[in-house]
């Protein structure tokens, strides 16, 4: 598959403070990969690095074939990218905004490219108003269909649904997962956990280096064992210390009216266990996992960084 | 080329719609227009200039020598309307520092500046097109309103012999050579404080600055210290061809991407 983000060992240093240190990621084509990390984490940087905007220190990167450094225009020319701020001229319409970026892209049929975002981007309607009248999800909104003008073969989107209400959020959402479909690669930058989780194939959590780097279940797995919960109408202490009697099973407690049961192969073994509860007589009501969010996920190796800095 | 003049129409879309470059643009040109033709009115209508044609002996020398065989009511008024001339050549610098440090730091303190460097647009062409957008007013509005004080010239004062020895090629040089090339240098100016300061007043100020050697010129000019004529004017516009050139050399090297995007706030 053609990799169409490679960075090799990039780092970014501002004097004496280093912003990104030694960033290694692969994004093949296609993928909704997604960078996490705190505020200052050195995403921005990353980002600006990809669109050749500001030049690594150390390192080398490419970005769908070309090379930072040295081939700034056509990378330039073949990614699109949301900034941090929509960045919008607001005393020109939007169609007069999204018209001169065109230029500046060369476009080559700028009135169908520019009809074709606005549309479904919702915002055709207002396509002659001045930007300075839009609400910021609008700007946003008008931001991504910039992005798009080129029809580039990369996006990188830093913060997309930020300042969305949860419709016009959810609107991008959907419209990230379409360009997905379309064979595109996207790298998104975000605090919003539960949307990487939902849109990235595969996440880098990231505080100036690579803390990890996976799919999201994959991290999962990774750092939390899994759990099963038993919901029955009456849990009883005995059942749990027969089920203890298990070597598969690393822990299993009482809670209310529910067994939380510690195992590594919840899809192999809950069977066996269902069967033991039964046969001991336990009325299951239902079964389910516990399952960590991607948020739990972050803020474990968010916070193992932190604690492993300050003892360092 | 196309992207700069893109740039250059969206300047112009954006900027003309902010009332404090509006008002540079259309007021001062006015008021370059109007504080002279109004002087030169109540002096005919007072008698002044006939008093200083009668004075004519005591002007120095240096200066009768500048009127080229003009009678001495007729130097008089010439010698006048020079100095208001001075107005046309502070017009162009003033106007494109307005225009360019409201271009350059508006797109500051808007953020739109990091999206439009993430375009295939070079700093040069980038930098191209907002010049143009600064100069191309500039020079403009100067021309129309030299023609405009020319035109009220020959109403007040009734006088064709003032008209040619103004339209002589040192002042058509100095109009249509040197304000240009003043348009640049404020412009030039404007764009490398732009990239050090996040006020545009600050910016816009400190080309304006440039006017002080113009009065300087006009100074030693007045009191007979050089003496302005055509080869004087043909080396000064030389000069600041050299000056432009240098210039805008700096403004591109200053113009990177990188220090702009980390150190502007």
């Amino acid at each position: 598959m053609t990799e169409m983000i490679v960075t090799n060992n990039i780092s970014k240093k501002f004097g004496e403070l280093t912003a990104v240190d030694r960033l290694n990621i692969s994004i093949p084509q296609g993928e909704v990969f997604g960078l996490l990390g705190p505020n200052g984490a050195g995403k921005t940087t990353t980002l600006r690095m990809l669109t050749s905007l500001i030049a690594p220190t150390s390192g080398e990167a490419s970005v769908a074939g070309y090379k930072v450094g040295t081939d700034d225009y056509e990378i330039r020319k073949n990614v699109g990218i949301l900034t941090e701020s929509p960045g919008m001229y607001d005393r020109l319409s939007a169609e007069r905004n999204l018209a001169f970026f065109a230029s500046l892209y060369e476009v080559e049929d700028p009135d169908t490219q520019i009809k074709k975002y606005l549309q479904m981007l919702g915002l055709w309607q207002r396509r002659r108003e001045e930007v300075g009248t839009f609400s910021k999800g609008m700007k946003q909104k008008l931001a991504i269909a910039r992005a798009l003008l080129h029809e580039p073969r990369v996006l990188l989107l830093d913060e997309p649904t930020s300042g969305l209400d949860p419709v016009a959020a959810k609107m991008v959402r959907d419209f990230i997962s379409e360009l997905k479909e379309e064979g595109r690669t996207i790298m998104i930058c975000t605090h919003n956990l539960d949307e990487a989780d939902r849109l990235c194939d595969r996440v880098a959590v990231f505080q100036t280096e690579l803390l990890a780097l996976d799919t999201p279940a994959n991290l999962r797995r990774q750092l939390y064992e899994r759990s099963v919960v038993f919901h029955l109408s009456d849990a009883k202490e005995t059942y749990a210390e027969s089920i203890r009697k298990y070597d598969f099973v690393r822990s299993c407690q009482v809670l209310d009216n529910k067994l939380v049961i510690s195992l590594p192969d919840p899809e192999e073994r809950n069977p066996e266990l269902v069967n033991l509860l039964v046969k001991q007589g336990a009325e299951i009501q239902f079964i389910g996992e516990i399952r960590h969010s991607l948020e739990d996920v972050y803020l474990h190796l968010i916070n193992n960084n932190i604690k492993e800095e300050i003892n360092e | 080329m196309n992207k700069s003049w893109q740039v250059t129409l969206k300047e112009w879309r954006e900027v003309f719609k902010n009332k404090m470059v509006l008002y540079v643009i259309v007021f001062m040109p006015i008021l370059f227009i109007l504080i002279p033709l109004i002087t030169l009115y109540q002096m005919s209508g007072s008698g002044a200039l006939s008093e200083m044609a009668g004075s004519a002996d005591q002007i120095p020398a240096e200066m009768v020598s500048m009127c080229e065989g003009l009678s001495g009511a007729a130097c008089a008024q010439y010698l006048v309307v020079i100095q208001f001339l001075l107005l046309f050549l502070i017009m162009p610098v003033m106007i494109p520092a307005t225009i360019a440090s409201y271009s350059i730091v508006g797109e500051k303190s808007t953020k739109t500046l990091e999206p439009l460097l993430a375009t295939p647009i070079t700093t040069i062409e980038l930098l191209l097109g907002k010049s143009m957008a600064a100069v191309i007013p500039a020079v403009t509005v100067t021309w129309i309103s030299f023609v405009a004080f020319i035109v009220g010239t020959i109403i007040i004062l009734g006088n064709t012999d003032l008209v040619t020895l103004i339209l002589s090629p040192m002042w058509l040089l100095l109009i249509f050579g040197v304000a240009p090339l003043l348009s640049v240098f404020g412009v030039s100016a404007a764009v490398m404080i732009s990239t050090r300061v996040n006020d545009p007043r600050v910016a816009e100020q400190i080309p304006s600055l440039v006017i002080i050697p113009l009065i300087g010129l006009f100074m030693a000019q007045t009191f007979g210290l050089i003496q302005m004529n055509l080869s004087v004017t043909i080396w000064i516009a030389l000069i600041l061809l050299v000056i432009d050139i240098v210039m805008l050399y700096i403004a591109t090297q200053l113009f990177q991407r990188e220090k702009i995007l980390t150190k502007w706030k």
